[in-house]
């Protein structure tokens, strides 16, 4: 039998690593899912390091499917320690790939996690220029 | 995972092993073509006549009213186009409920496209059509009203006699999908007042491949499928007698046993129900809680969704289902969860628990033994996102 998931999208969504609140969180993404209904919350620590702005720590809270909270996971995974600028280039394939693989209509719920990343930094640069 | 509990028998259900005994020599030895004039194939005709009548009597029909399909989804075809196109003359008017099954929903649409019209009766919040709403909305040209009988998700159960009064009385042919109720709560197609009945083999522990429609005597009904003549000419194809002689084989066992197992079924059900809505806060009963079938259970969990609680289930070893837009091919939330009045955002923590013939106890024990816990994780990780 070929399972609906693989391995790795089960391992993430029974056992998360990433999920729950920052508390003085200096972005936060929330984004729902116009597909499907799910809605994914994101929580962002920047640090400066030599001048680069870079993601020390990432939480988040989804509503959602397996692969929702999977794909929410591992996207908290693939840009930790990132700067800003490279978590952004992270695609949706490449968490798929990460994933092992994904049923074809659970894309767009890998793509809910690159949206919700987005909005993070986007809540994140604005409250930057807010200070400024 | 050591346990395999199945709670998804309105999915579908396993073969009743006398089932099996009875269809084994139809597929070898008796594997005759009903057409045929030699003994292999009056062999199998014989066979097919036995069936028809078996079937017949589980739902007080005439043997000559019972159609035999490849599946309910067929039926449900065949009923409302069959009815449709053969009575185009007298109107082209027909009337279903808003919580009808894909088959009926997606031909009633389908009809529409080729010019007839089409009303989707409301329900009520517990799933409930109002027989003085079918009255309401039947007009000059109506040829026809189609309502499910017991409802595949939420298991609410229709006034279908009720309905059907109406309908003989404004002289519109009534047809209703039983395909869930069937083999499980008693059925009679006089007393039912229905001119049509759609039933399905495989929701009743008979193999998959067979299906009925009831066509009552003097209905005037195209058939969608033209051949060979089978079927009095209305269903055309090469007749599956294995499946038929299953199909006919577990309406005799539900016969036997309709009574006793609705009784053993409902009182697991009400425990099943009971259980959830103490153990689980934020849970809701979705349907009706009385007038619902014996082996349907259905809830909506705030701030989870079902996807994800199938998910944990199957990997508890409990197989379920859910209506939430996440598992649907078409990412649409149930059309019937959305009918009783629920928000997207309620139909997507559905879960629906449907017991079965093998269901024990201590299966039920279990459930909810895991079954908070899973809720409880799956709103951590939510954070009520």
């Amino acid at each position: 039998m070929k399972p609906y998931y693989t391995k790795e999208v089960i391992k993430r969504f029974t056992h998360p690593k990433n999920f729950g609140e920052i508390k003085n969180a200096d972005g936060v993404g929330r984004v729902g899912n116009p597909r499907c209904g799910d809605i994914m919350k994101l929580y962002l620590k920047v640090t400066k390091r030599g001048g680069k702005e870079i993601i020390q720590d990432i939480k988040f809270h989804t509503l959602g499917c397996a692969a929702a909270i999977a794909t929410s996971d591992m996207a908290c995974d693939l840009v930790k320690g990132k700067t800003l600028k490279e978590a952004l280039k992270i695609d949706y394939q490449k968490i798929i790939k990460a994933l092992g693989d994904l049923p074809p209509i659970k894309i767009h719920c890998s793509v809910l996690a690159r949206e919700g990343l987005k909005a993070a930094v986007e809540n994140y640069e604005k409250r930057k220029g807010k200070e400024k | 995972m050591t346990k395999k509990i199945y709670l998804d028998y309105a999915a579908t259900t396993p073969v009743d092993q006398r089932v099996i005994r009875a269809m084994l020599p139809y597929l070898n030895k008796k594997f005759g073509n009903t057409m045929s004039l030699h003994g292999f194939g009056q062999t199998a005709k014989s066979a097919l006549e036995e069936s028809r009548e078996e079937v017949a009597g589980l739902i007080g029909a005439k043997p000559n009213e019972i159609i035999f399909t490849s599946s309910a989804t067929e039926s449900n075809n065949l009923a409302l186009k069959g009815i449709a196109f053969a009575n185009r003359n007298k109107g082209n008017h027909i009337v279903i409920s808003a919580i009808e099954h894909p088959c009926i929903m997606e031909s009633a649409r389908w009809l529409e496209k080729q010019g007839f019209k089409i009303t989707r009766l409301k329900v009520d919040k517990q799933g409930l059509i109002n027989p003085a709403d079918v009255r309401e909305v039947i007009e000059k040209g109506t040829i026809l009203v189609s309502i499910i009988h017991a409802s595949n998700e939420i298991g609410t159960i229709q006034n279908i006699s009720e309905i059907g009064k109406i309908c003989r009385e404004k002289g519109i042919y009534f047809h209703t999908d039983a395909v869930q109720s069937f083999g499980k709560i008693p059925i009679d197609v006089n007393k039912m007042n229905v001119d049509l009945l759609s039933a399905s083999s495989h929701k009743m522990y008979g193999p998959k491949g067979a299906a009925i429609l009831y066509v009552r005597e003097g209905t005037k009904i195209e058939p969608i499928l033209h051949g060979g003549g089978q079927e009095s000419g209305i269903r055309s194809s090469t007749v599956n007698v294995a499946a038929i002689v299953g199909m006919a084989q577990a309406c005799k066992i539900a016969k036997k046993e309709i009574k006793k197992e609705a009784v053993r079924l409902t009182k697991l059900r009400d425990k099943l129900i009971k259980g959830v809505l103490e153990k689980i806060p934020g849970s809701h009963l979705n349907g009706h809680p009385q007038k619902r079938l014996p082996n349907n259970a259905n809830f909506w969990f705030e701030n989870v969704e079902g996807e994800s609680i199938i998910i944990q289930l199957d990997l508890s070893g409990i197989a379920a289902s859910t209506g939430s837009a996440c598992s649907s091919v078409k990412l649409e939330p149930s059309h019937i969860l959305l009918a009783i009045g629920l928000k997207h955002e309620q139909a997507h923590g559905s879960l629906r628990l449907t017991l079965g013939r093998w269901t024990k106890t201590s299966e039920i024990d279990y459930l909810l033994k895991v079954l908070p816990g899973i809720i409880k994780r799956l709103r951590e990780i939510s954070g009520k996102a």
